[in-house]
């Protein structure tokens, strides 16, 4: 765990919500919170270099852009492969994100989550080929789960 | 949207400066003024096409924690385990999907144990298994898409 201060803290609550949308938001975080903006930047570029902020921009609205195809693509893999093929498929351009997660036997197989996002089915189809091909024999089941619909949907502090 | 958003867009998908004055810096990047940008920004924020724009933090980095967490809702309770999952503070995020395990939500809290904590009230409340899956390693986060 790194260490976070107060001062790292009140930053990251100062902008939860947000950045400001004003020509200096740092120097507004700075008056808002009794510092000078030379420490807010200070602190944010430490942050940032230690991977807490991930990075400083925008999130679009996937369906927004029109990528209204949003698939969480799920495998099963050998866990003593896994590490290797998830970097790769991690790789992949139009892969968000990619994760390890524990298999719920018998239910639930798979061990390597993939989320891919395309225009249309097809892109998603050829995206899923592209995972299945670089898969190889190390894909041992697969399956893709759509969003059928946002039940809800929060911008909380620390999601990237 | 047009060209000049999408540029944005994908401009910002990448990053932000830190310094006095950043928007004039990435206008500039851009051929921008600095008013043009911020109000598109303000225009894009408001229709919903960025749904955030600002430090985005990694939650287990500062000690909080996340999770994934599935159940198999039977049809004729969906809407009544909707209400009641949503109602949590802790349920950042809850999507339908096409599944057996057909709802799927993301549980953030301040620490882990409030993370197992909450997965077992839900348990408790709706009768139903949570299928728990925190993340065990992260490969990749993050994705530029073309606006």
């Amino acid at each position: 765990m790194l260490a976070l201060d107060e001062i790292d803290l009140a930053i990251m609550r100062a902008t939860q919500a947000g950045l400001s949308l004003s020509p200096q938001p740092y120097q507004v975080i700075a008056e808002q919170l009794g510092l000078t903006a030379d420490i807010v930047m200070a602190r944010m570029a430490v942050m940032q270099d230690s991977g807490i902020i991930r990075r400083i921009g925008a999130v679009p609205n996937h369906y927004k852009l029109g990528y209204r195809f949003n698939g969480m693509t799920v495998w099963n893999v050998p866990d003593d492969r896994i590490d290797e093929l998830g970097v790769k498929v991690g790789q992949l351009t139009f892969v968000s994100h990619c994760y390890h997660r524990p298999r719920h036997l018998p239910d639930w197989p798979y061990n390597l989550f993939a989320m891919v996002h395309g225009k249309t089915q097809a892109d998603v189809d050829t995206q899923i080929q592209q995972i299945t091909e670089l898969l190889g024999t190390d894909n041992q089941a697969c399956d893709v789960l759509y969003s059928t619909k946002i039940l809800k949907k929060t911008g909380f502090r620390s999601r990237s | 949207m047009n060209d000049i958003d999408r540029l944005i867009i994908n401009q910002l998908q990448t990053g932000f400066p830190i310094c006095d004055a950043p928007y004039q810096q990435l206008a500039s990047q851009l051929g921008l003024t600095e008013e043009m940008l911020i109000e598109r920004l303000q225009v894009l924020l408001d229709n919903g096409t960025l749904s955030r724009f600002g430090p985005l933090y990694h939650a287990e980095l500062m000690g909080g924690a996340l999770t994934l967490a599935a159940v198999n809702v039977p049809v004729e309770r969906f809407d009544e385990i909707t209400g009641i999952i949503n109602a949590y503070p802790e349920v950042a995020h809850n999507y339908a999907r096409n599944h057996r395990l057909n709802m799927w939500f993301v549980v953030a809290t301040e620490t882990p144990e409030q993370i197992e904590q909450t997965l077992a009230a839900i348990e408790q409340q709706t009768g139903l298994t949570v299928y728990n899956m925190p993340k065990i390693k992260e490969y990749f986060v993050g994705l530029k898409l073309d606006a």
